[in-house]
């Protein structure tokens, strides 16, 4: 039921794992669910320059999770918001209609992470001044 | 590729396929017909009703054919149901019992859902305590196919005797792993599906007991006594009675596959670690297990063994139709994180030891490359409450 794209990168995702001291952490879903999704990133002059992911689902939410830091890694924080669910599930050659919804959060996630990064900016400019 | 998914289908034996074969192009005929053809045909079909009945404590004339477990459960509930009749089952039947109920329920009938205990077996005195004036059927289940917990069906069927009440149960896990007798468990009905015993899928029975009136789901030519109109599907049916009698005559094998079983079921509770076993180790059919796995999901467990040449099944909403974790997990108490990390591994007659092995050295490597990448892995030294230790 799944493509070959997410199966590959469901059994060898790509960036897993955290990030000491990361500039930003966005956690999307729920366990009751059956997703949880945690993105961690560095953030350098406005750029992505490393991305991880940890995720507690389905093969569409891990292969989701590679695929979203993939396309994030090296992209700047704006172009990075720009990324959708769409662009995920299409870099994956597609995904089950029942997963688009529930499983496809990875850019939910990663959002995430940049709206904390930008937060916690912005928490440090308050502080500088 | 080791298969540990018999619960939900099981490869057809070849001498079931050698007894079918006959049936396709030379002796083709319609039962009904009153030429040669049709006589071959007829007689094959009897036979195989005899087969089946002898194998379940029936006589011939109570077994219906039917195309499997599904409609057997549909053709009881419904056939039985009366206007204003109340019916009895329980919250972990099979979904073929379980939406035929809701069903009901939308066009105005009383449906009572007993509950289970956390091994998953229903109480009779909660059976017993839910018949009303109304109550024309209690169906519940032989022995469940997920978590393989057997219920006390002739207990049940002395309290529904005593009531006068139709008892139907739902043998399609049952049948061939522990005894099956329809006077030992005083059942008036009794759901079976072949391809669950190594027989060709699409055929089953349901076991009326004589006396039980029914009405038909389908109408038609007035095949199987008026209950079930439609040509029988006669090589099918000779595939079923042959597949009910070789595993009859092999019952012994399930010594041997318990032992396989409790060997799996003590090796992954001790070696996997943060694992329950679903279900008491008593009452339980002799090839399943069903474990729930903390900080995982089940479907990317699946797939993880999948991949490794593990056939197995989940409970994980992820893995369902309608993106709910299993209703039977539920109703004995687990909570939807652990119901969505769960593993069924049901194992049949053509699993070995090395079987086993293969499974306990694979196992242990897969969960853990999930736990390394699951974020509530960690939560159980952060103790967010959402891992859950033992």
């Amino acid at each position: 039921m799944y493509s070959d794209k997410v199966m590959l990168h469901f059994m060898d995702p790509h960036n897993m794992g955290e990030i000491e001291n990361p500039s930003g952490v966005g956690t999307v879903g729920n366990p009751v669910c059956g997703d949880l999704m945690q993105i961690m990133i560095k953030v350098e002059n406005d750029v992505i320059v490393d991305i991880k992911f940890k995720t507690f689902g389905c093969g569409a939410a891990i292969a989701t999770s590679s695929m979203v830091t993939d396309l994030a890694k090296g992209k700047t924080i704006e172009e990075a918001l720009k990324i959708t669910r769409n662009d995920v599930a299409e870099s994956l050659e597609g995904l089950p209609p029942v997963k688009m919804h529930c499983s496809n959060l990875a850019a939910d996630a990663l959002h995430a992470a940049i709206e904390d990064y930008k937060a916690k900016v912005k928490e440090k400019t308050k502080e500088a001044t | 590729m080791i298969y540990f998914d018999h619960s939900a289908t099981t490869p057809m034996r070849r001498e079931v396929l050698d007894a079918m074969m006959p049936y396709f192009c030379e002796k083709f005929g319609n039962p009904s017909s009153l030429h040669a053809y049709g006589l071959e045909a007829r007689r094959a079909v009897e036979e195989a009703r005899e087969t089946v009945a002898r194998a379940i404590g029936a006589h011939a004339a109570e077994i219906i054919f039917t195309s499997g477990g599904t409609e057997s459960d549909n053709m009881a509930l419904r056939g039985l149901l009366k206007k204003g009749g109340h019916i009895i089952t329980s919250a972990i039947e099979h979904p073929a019992i379980l939406e035929t109920c809701k069903s009901i329920e939308q066009e105005g009938h009383d449906v009572t859902y007993v509950p289970v205990n956390h091994d998953g077996i229903v109480n009779p005195a909660d059976v017993e305590a839910a018949i009303k004036d109304s109550t024309v059927l209690i169906s519940i289940m032989h022995a469940n196919n997920e978590i393989g917990s057997i219920q006390p069906i002739s207990e049940i069927g002395e309290i529904a005797n005593a009531h006068d009440v139709c008892l139907h149960t739902d043998a399609v896990q049952s049948v061939g792993k522990i005894p099956v007798d329809v006077d030992e468990l005083a059942v008036d009905m009794l759901s079976i599906s072949s391809h669950k015993i190594y027989g060709p899928k699409g055929v089953g029975c349901l076991y009326v007991r004589k006396g039980t009136r029914l009405r038909p789901l389908l109408f038609g030519g007035g095949h199987e006594k008026g209950l079930r109109s439609g040509t029988e599907n006669v090589s099918g049916i000779v595939g079923f009675a042959e597949a009910i009698k070789l595993i009859i005559e092999d019952f012994s094998d399930n010594e041997r596959i318990k032992k396989l079983r409790d060997r799996l079921i003590d090796a992954v509770l001790s070696g996997v670690g943060h694992v329950r076993l679903n279900g008491g180790r008593e009452r339980r059919l002799p090839n399943n297990a069903n474990f729930s796995i903390s900080f995982i999901e089940g479907e990317s467990l699946v797939l993880s063994l999948s991949a490794k040449g593990i056939a197995a099944s989940t409970g994980s909403a992820c893995s369902s139709k309608k993106l709910e974790p299993s209703h039977v997990l539920l109703a004995i108490g687990l909570d939807p994180v652990d119901a969505h990390g769960s593993l069924r591994l049901t194992l049949g007659r053509d699993n070995t030891e090395d079987d086993i092995n293969y499974v306990l050295e694979v196992l242990p490597d897969v969960v853990h490359k999930l736990r390394l990448m699951s974020p509530l892995y960690k939560c159980e030294c952060e103790d967010t409450g959402y891992g859950k230790p033992e």
